[in-house]
């Protein structure tokens, strides 16, 4: 480095008349000698959308088209269990499923989870219970959020019903949310 | 693909074959150190890089020398005139941008630092850029200066005769487009470890 | 196949936020430190590689932008996996292990402060079915924990004496974030966080970074008084889709820590990679760990949990503590993913 540490900054020795001309002025050299206060650090909002489009295949097509019909489906699996929501590669051995059968509509809680303060990203903006659902035909549950009144009316073995959004696209949220059956008195 | 048995209730109904999830994540973002400093200078209307001493120049630092893997512990204020050492002609508009077609992105090599910065030139029709042309940075009007480098509203010429050596950042120890020349790649054997003194031509 | 010791570790200490540096600004004193410790530099190193995810900070291709901070000129031999760095640790060692190459730096960092952390994290569910649903990873670990519950294997008391373990243990750590010392019983007084998760049982969000270096055969001896020797390294995958799994149970653990070699021998010291209170119970059981092990004491990530680097700091507890000939055995253990998906499990020893 030997000819990087005798340069004066700034110039370049092949064509001195262009570059002392304009930068002999210019170099202050300044040593950062410590961190600069939390306070001098600048920041600023940073939002990163993702605007994905997904083509679904056909299993995953099926499941989203049942939800806009509301009805729920699931995979058999060469084990012959019910997979919902479907997979498309049997979970052991890998193979295609192609059978895919109705379920629910309504099932029971397999573990909960009970949000007091729920997130502006959450389904629900009232507290909830989240849950997996093993629907009636189903052997694998799925994850869906439980209106409940409080967090006593919910445990596992509850059986609850989707609740169904008036407008339906083919979507994951066409299925609103989940409320307990018989108001939760199971 | 495999054929799909569906149960009786989805049979002859339109499937779906898309699907829409739009995802948007919220951040603070923080400039950290080196940046921060960078940008201050720019709302003083100075452009001020960082190296390791004896170390290259790097604008705009961002508080590391790539070649020595050490943290840049010395300011130094560049010049805002500069060579170009690239450039290319933009006749597509890309998403957010404002820019009237066609346009000139440039790299620039600002007189003292060893890393081009990228900037626009205008002032001066796309297709008279040049490499090796000098330029200088025109500034916003002081009310309207912030903490971005869009505070210089883009490059002009300064008039000054073309720099017909222009010199490629890195080419002096085979970093950069220079080691590249005639084809060679920059390996092992060519190009010099900064820190060890060893290799290079 | 060869032997291959971590010759040295260096983290930074883990604190909530630290903005005053970016990416590189806050990893380079851990890259620098573990280099420096074994008088070594980046021209002394074979391999490196990293474990970063830019969702966490939403700084895109910020793994790049760090190996400014290594001194990659000329050219080096690189990569990067978007996992924990332990994942970059046993990529590190499979490249090793093939002979060409003596020496590996693998280091990880994460700045997690800039975004919502939680829901950062629900973009590696399933994008279709779940992840439009944002269920935030404390949730998912809230489904587990009830799961577990329900088992009748564990109760809430047990998870409370895990957190307030590892808090006090932590009270030794320097580079811990949470430490302190309060009896279970005050914890089970705290009101729920996510039921029944309480916030005592859930890790710190932590910005953090950490580098070990990895040296094989005479050249680890040659630096190091006593290398920690790996002994035995495997990890292993369970499905994205959590109604696939059985949440009470870790079978991808038990599966890397048999084929790790865990059972091999006497265990003097595990560090396990659990975020959250009952996780711990689940791998002290997939991995077979008798009561009289000692268990993170370091804290664990419940004291400090930088992403993609809490379970690489795992591997270098283990190793300082067998380098320092304060123990001759140990295991480290990894995770990543929803309610411990994927594990890695590593064993480590001293010179016999």
């Amino acid at each position: 480095m030997a000819e990087s540490a005798t340069r004066t900054v700034g110039v370049d020795q092949r064509t001195p008349e262009v570059r002392l001309a304009k930068t002999e002025t210019c170099s202050i050299v300044t040593i950062v000698t410590d961190r600069q206060e939390a306070g001098d650090i600048l920041s600023a909002p940073l939002i990163i959308e993702y605007p994905f489009k997904r083509t679904t295949g056909p299993v995953i097509g099926a499941f989203l088209t049942g939800l806009r019909e509301k009805v729920l489906v699931g995979s058999r699996a060469n084990d012959g269990r019910v997979i919902v929501p479907p997979a498309e590669f049997d979970p052991i051995s890998g193979e295609d499923l192609t059978e895919l059968v109705e379920v629910g509509p309504a099932g029971e809680i397999t573990t909960w989870a009970w949000v007091t303060k729920p997130h502006a990203k959450h389904p629900l903006t009232d507290p909830f219970a989240w849950a997996l659902i093993k629907l009636d035909g189903a052997d694998t549950p799925m994850l869906g959020a439980v209106a409940a009144a409080s967090m006593d009316v919910v445990h596992t073995g509850l059986r609850v019903t989707p609740v169904w959004a008036d407008e339906r696209e083919g979507h994951i949220n066409d299925l609103s949310h989940w409320i307990p059956v018989d108001g939760g008195n199971t | 693909m495999p054929e799909i048995s569906l149960p009786e209730s989805l049979q002859g109904v339109e499937a779906v074959r898309s699907v829409r999830i739009p995802a948007r994540l919220d951040y603070e973002f923080t400039a950290g150190n080196a940046s921060s400093r960078f940008l201050r200078g720019i709302q003083q209307k100075k452009i001020i890089g960082q190296r390791v001493p004896g170390g290259r120049v790097y604008v705009p630092p961002r508080g590391a020398d790539p070649e020595r893997g050490q943290a840049t512990t010395e300011e130094v204020e560049v010049a805002q005139v500069g060579t170009v050492t690239s450039f290319c002609m933009v006749n597509v508009a890309f998403y957010g941008s404002s820019m009237e077609l066609p346009y000139t992105s440039a790299l620039i090599l600002l007189d003292g630092a060893d890393l081009s910065i990228m900037h626009l030139i205008q002032e001066i029709p796309a297709n008279e850029v040049r490499i090796g042309m000098r330029v200088e940075a025109v500034w916003r009007d002081d009310e309207d200066i912030e903490p971005t480098l869009e505070s210089i509203k883009w490059f002009r010429p300064t008039g000054e005769p073309d720099d017909t050596n222009v010199r490629i950042p890195g080419e002096d120890h085979g970093t950069g487009l220079g080691s590249w020349v005639g084809g060679v790649a920059p390996t092992e054997a060519l190009v010099r470890n900064p820190r060890t003194g060893k290799g290079g031509h | 196949m060869r032997d291959i010791a971590i010759i040295s570790f260096a983290q930074t200490p883990a604190v909530r936020r630290i903005p005053e540096v970016n990416e590189v600004e806050m990893l380079m004193p851990a890259i620098h430190g573990a280099l420096s410790q074994v008088d070594m530099t980046i021209d002394d190193i074979g391999f490196t590689c990293s474990g970063s995810t830019d969702y966490l900070a939403g700084v895109g291709f910020s793994f790049v932008s760090t190996l400014d901070g290594v001194g990659a000129w000329p050219p080096i031999q690189e990569s990067h996996v978007e996992m924990d760095g332990a994942w970059a640790l046993y990529e590190a060692w499979v490249k090793l292990q093939l002979g060409e190459l003596d020496t590996a730096l693998v280091y990880s960092y994460a700045k997690s402060s800039p975004g919502d952390l939680p829901m950062v994290l629900t973009r590696q569910l399933d994008p279709i079915t779940v992840a439009p649903l944002w269920p935030d990873s404390v949730s998912l670990a809230a489904l587990q924990a009830r799961s577990l519950l329900d088992s009748g294997n564990y109760t809430e008391a047990q998870f409370a004496e895990v957190a307030a373990r590892s808090r006090r243990s932590a009270l030794d750590n320097p580079n811990a974030q949470l430490a302190w010392d309060r009896s279970a019983a005050e914890l089970l007084g705290e009101d729920y966080h996510i039921a029944p998760l309480r916030k005592s049982d859930c890790a710190p969000i932590t910005d953090g970074a950490a580098c070990v270096i990895l040296a094989a055969g005479d050249v680890a001896r040659s630096k190091v008084k006593r290398p920690a020797w790996i002994r035995g390294i495997d990890h292993r995958v369970e499905p994205i889709h959590l109604g696939l799994r059985d949440l009470t149970v870790s079978e991808s653990t038990r599966i890397a820590g048999e084929k790790a070699g865990v059972a091999d021998g006497p265990i003097d010291v595990a560090e396990l990679h659990a975020p959250f209170s009952h996780q711990e119970l689940i791998l002290r059981d997939a991995l077979g760990l008798s009561s009289d092990v000692n268990i993170n004491p370091s804290g664990g990530a419940l004291s400090a949990n930088p992403m993609m680097t809490a379970g690489l700091i795992r591997i270098g507890e283990v190793a300082n503590r067998i380098s320092a000939g304060d123990v001759n055995r140990g295991v480290a253990h990894a995770t990543s993913g929803p309610c411990l998906q994927q594990n890695l499990v590593a064993v480590l020893e001293g010179e016999a």
